[in-house]
C-alpha cells in the first residue's frame, strides 16, 4: 500500500478537527455520529480502496461510497474536502441557507454523494441497485455502503439484505459503523439487532468484525473485504460514537452526545486535545 | 356491458397487459431498460420482459420498499429503471423509498402501478389502489399518466421510457374499450380532447373516459351537449385545456376511479379555481374504502358509471 497507517491516522486527526469546526459553526449537527466512522471513511478515501476523480464526479468508471447513515455527512464532507471536491472552507457554510452543505447527504446538489440520504434503511438498497448496475456494464467498480446500528431496525435493510445475498455482487460492501447508540439511548436497549455478522452470515455475505476506530484494522478489513468478488462483504465496525474526544464527552456527562454540536468552547478544547 | 360500448366503441385489452407488450417490445430497443420486480411481475405484466431479458431483470421477492431503492441505485448507474407493483402496494408501500430514493434525487425511474381503482372487483379493498394518484403526485418533479385505453397506454409507455426522470404510470386490471387507432399521437401533459360539446366539459381518465363518452352519448338525447377530455396526464396537468374548457363550456364535471382528495379532481379544480372559475362536479371513490365484489356491481354502487356523470352534469346544469 503506497500510504502508511501513520499517514492515514494523521488524515483522520484532521477529518475529526474539520467535523467538529463544521458542526460548530453550524451550530447544529451530528458530530458524534461522524466521529465514529472517521478511520472507515479515511481508509476508504486516501488508502487506495475507492478509485475516484473529483475533477469529473460522474466518471463512469469510478468507486462509490454511499453514505446511508446520513447525518454523518460531516464525515463525508471532511474527507471529501481532504480528497480535493472543495475547500475546506467551503463546508463551513454547512447547514446555511444557500449552502450545498446540506445537513444530510443531497446528490441533486452536490457532485461526488452517490445518494441522497437521510431517511434512515435506503442506502444498503440503493448500493445493491448500484452494483448489479456496474455489473451489467461489466465495470471494474466497487459499491461501498456504511449504515449504523441502529439503522438495522429498519426492516428495509434485511429486505436488501437478502436481495444481495440472492444476487451474489461481489462488487458491494457494507460497514455497519456499530457505534453502539442511537437517538435515544444504547442499540442494546433501544433495539438490539446484534449478533449482527451472525444476520449477514445467514443471508450469504461475506462478514468480519473489527475494531473499526483502529486504523489499521480498518485498513485489513478493507483489504479483505475488496479481495471477495463472489458475494456481497459485510464489515462489522466496532467503533464509539464520539471517538477522538471521548473523555471531553464523559466530562459533559453524555457519551451518546447525539445530534448537537459542541459548543464553541468545548469544540476549542477538543481540537487542542485531538493535537497536532 | 362495457364502458365505450353505448358510444360504439371495441372492447380492447385491460392497460396493464398492453403495458406489458409495450415494455417488451421496447426493450430490445432500449438495451438501458431494466426491470425490478416485487413477484408480481405475472401481475403487472413485466414478466413478458422478465422472459426476454433476464440479465436486465431482478425479482427481489415479496419487499416494495427495496424494489424501488434498487431501482434507484440503477438508474444512478445510467438505466431506465421500471419497477412495479399494485398500485397501492407501489405507492402506499415504498411511499418513503419513492420519495427520497426516487423523487428527492431525480432518479430515471418509471415505477407502474397495476390494479388501480375498485374495478379489480373480487380481490377486495386492500388490493385496490384508490389513493394512488394523489401520493404519486405529491411528489415533487415526478409526472403522473394515468391512460385510458390499450393503444394510448403503448405510447405512453414509449413517451415514458423517452423522458429523463421519475414518472408515475397507473394502469388496470379490467379490459378496456379501445378509443385510438393505432400509432395515435401521445405527449405526456398534453389532454386529447375526444368529443366536442358546449353546455358542460366533463374530464375524465382511465376507465371512466369510456364512461365519459357514453355519459356524453346519454346527455345528447336530452339535448346537452357536452365536451368529453382525456386528461391522461395528471402532472404536469394541460391546464390550457382546463382554461378553454372552462371558458367555452362553463361548467367541468371532473370523473375518475380514485378517492376523492388528492386526484384528477383535486388538480383540476386548482387550475379552474385560478383561470376561469366555473361552476364543478365531481365523480369518484369519495371518502371510503370499497368492498369485495363484481367489478361492475362496485363500479355501480360506488357511483362510477354513466349514470352517475349524467347525474352530475345535471347538477351543474341547474
Amino acid at each position: 500500500m503506497a500510504v502508511s497507517i501513520e499517514e492515514l491516522q494523521a488524515k483522520a486527526k484532521l477529518l475529526r478537527k474539520h467535523i467538529i469546526r463544521m458542526t460548530t459553526a453550524a451550530g447544529s449537527g451530528h458530530p458524534s455520529s461522524s466521529l465514529s466512522a472517521v478511520e472507515m471513511i479515511t481508509a476508504l478515501y486516501f488508502g487506495g480502496f475507492m478509485k475516484y476523480r473529483p475533477e469529473e464526479p460522474h466518471w463512469v468508471a469510478r468507486d462509490r461510497f454511499i453514505l446511508s447513515k446520513g447525518h454523518a455527512v460531516p464525515a463525508l464532507y471532511a474527507a471529501m474536502a481532504e480528497a480535493g471536491y472543495f475547500t475546506v472552507e467551503a463546508t463551513m457554510s454547512l447547514r446555511k441557507l444557500g449552502s450545498i452543505f446540506e445537513g444530510h447527504p443531497n446528490m441533486a446538489r452536490m457532485p461526488g454523494i452517490e445518494a441522497s440520504t437521510g431517511s434512515l434503511g435506503q442506502g444498503l438498497s440503493i448500493g445493491l441497485g448500484q452494483a448489479l448496475g456496474m455489473r451489467l456494464d461489466k465495470l471494474d467498480s466497487r459499491v461501498f455502503v456504511m449504515t449504523g446500528d441502529g439503522e438495522l431496525d429498519e426492516g428495509q435493510v434485511w429486505e436488501a439484505a437478502a436481495a444481495a445475498g440472492k444476487f451474489k455482487p461481489g462488487n458491494l460492501t457494507l460497514i455497519v459503523d456499530q457505534n453502539g447508540y442511537q437517538q435515544t439511548g444504547a442499540t442494546k436497549d433501544v433495539l438490539d439487532m446484534r449478533p449482527i455478522a451472525d444476520k449477514f452470515e445467514a443471508f450469504g455475505w461475506h462478514t468480519q468484525v473489527v475494531n473499526g476506530n483502529c486504523q489499521a484494522n480498518a485498513v485489513a478489513a478493507l483489504t479483505i473485504a475488496t479481495n471477495i468478488k463472489d458475494r456481497p462483504t459485510c464489515i462489522v465496525s466496532q467503533t464509539q460514537k464520539g471517538f477522538g474526544i471521548l473523555p471531553l464527552l464523559e466530562a459533559e456527562g453524555d457519551l451518546n452526545y447525539h445530534g448537537k454540536p459542541l459548543s464553541p468552547a468545548l469544540a476549542e478544547k477538543a481540537i487542542a486535545f485531538l493535537g497536532d | 356491458m362495457y364502458y365505450g360500448e353505448l358510444s360504439g366503441l371495441k372492447l380492447g385489452a385491460a392497460t396493464r397487459d398492453a403495458f406489458g407488450d409495450a415494455l417488451k417490445d421496447l426493450g430490445a430497443k432500449h438495451p438501458e431498460v431494466v426491470v425490478v420486480d416485487a413477484d408480481v411481475g405475472n401481475s403487472t405484466r413485466t414478466e413478458p420482459f422478465m422472459k426476454a431479458f433476464p440479465e436486465r431483470s431482478f425479482n427481489v421477492g415479496i419487499a416494495e420498499s427495496n424494489m424501488v431503492s434498487v431501482a434507484s441505485g440503477l438508474a444512478s448507474c445510467g438505466k431506465t429503471a421500471v419497477c412495479s407493483s399494485f398500485a397501492t402496494f407501489l405507492l402506499s408501500n415504498a411511499f418513503d423509498q419513492l420519495r427520497m430514493s426516487v423523487a428527492f434525487p431525480k432518479m430515471n425511474v418509471k415505477f407502474v402501478g397495476s390494479h388501480s381503482g375498485i374495478s379489480i372487483g373480487e380481490d377486495g379493498p386492500s388490493q385496490m389502489g384508490i389513493e394512488d394518484v394523489s401520493l404519486a403526485c405529491s411528489l415533487p418533479g415526478v409526472k403522473v399518466i394515468v391512460p385510458s385505453d390499450a393503444v394510448q397506454t403503448a405510447a405512453a409507455t414509449a413517451a415514458m421510457l423517452a423522458d429523463h426522470g421519475p414518472i408515475y404510470l397507473r394502469t388496470g386490471r379490467s379490459k378496456v374499450a379501445i378509443l385510438y387507432p393505432n400509432g395515435c399521437d401521445f405527449q405526456i401533459g398534453k389532454s386529447i380532447q375526444l368529443r366536442d360539446g358546449s353546455d358542460v366539459t366533463i374530464i375524465a381518465n382511465g376507465l371512466m373516459v369510456a364512461a365519459a363518452l357514453d355519459a356524453a352519448t346519454e346527455l345528447a338525447k336530452s339535448g346537452v351537449s357536452a365536451r368529453v377530455i382525456d386528461m391522461h396526464t395528471i402532472k404536469p396537468i394541460d391546464e390550457e385545456a382546463i382554461a378553454k374548457a372552462a371558458r367555452e363550456t362553463q361548467r367541468i364535471v371532473v370523473v375518475e376511479e380514485h378517492l376523492m382528495h388528492g386526484g384528477l379532481g383535486s388538480v383540476v379544480a386548482t387550475v379552474v379555481a385560478r383561470t376561469v372559475p366555473v361552476p364543478m362536479a365531481f365523480v369518484n371513490v369519495g371518502d371510503c374504502f370499497a368492498e369485495s365484489g363484481d367489478p361492475q356491481g362496485l363500479l355501480d354502487k360506488y357511483g362510477l358509471n354513466p349514470a352517475a356523470v349524467v347525474a352530475a352534469v345535471q347538477s351543474v346544469l341547474r
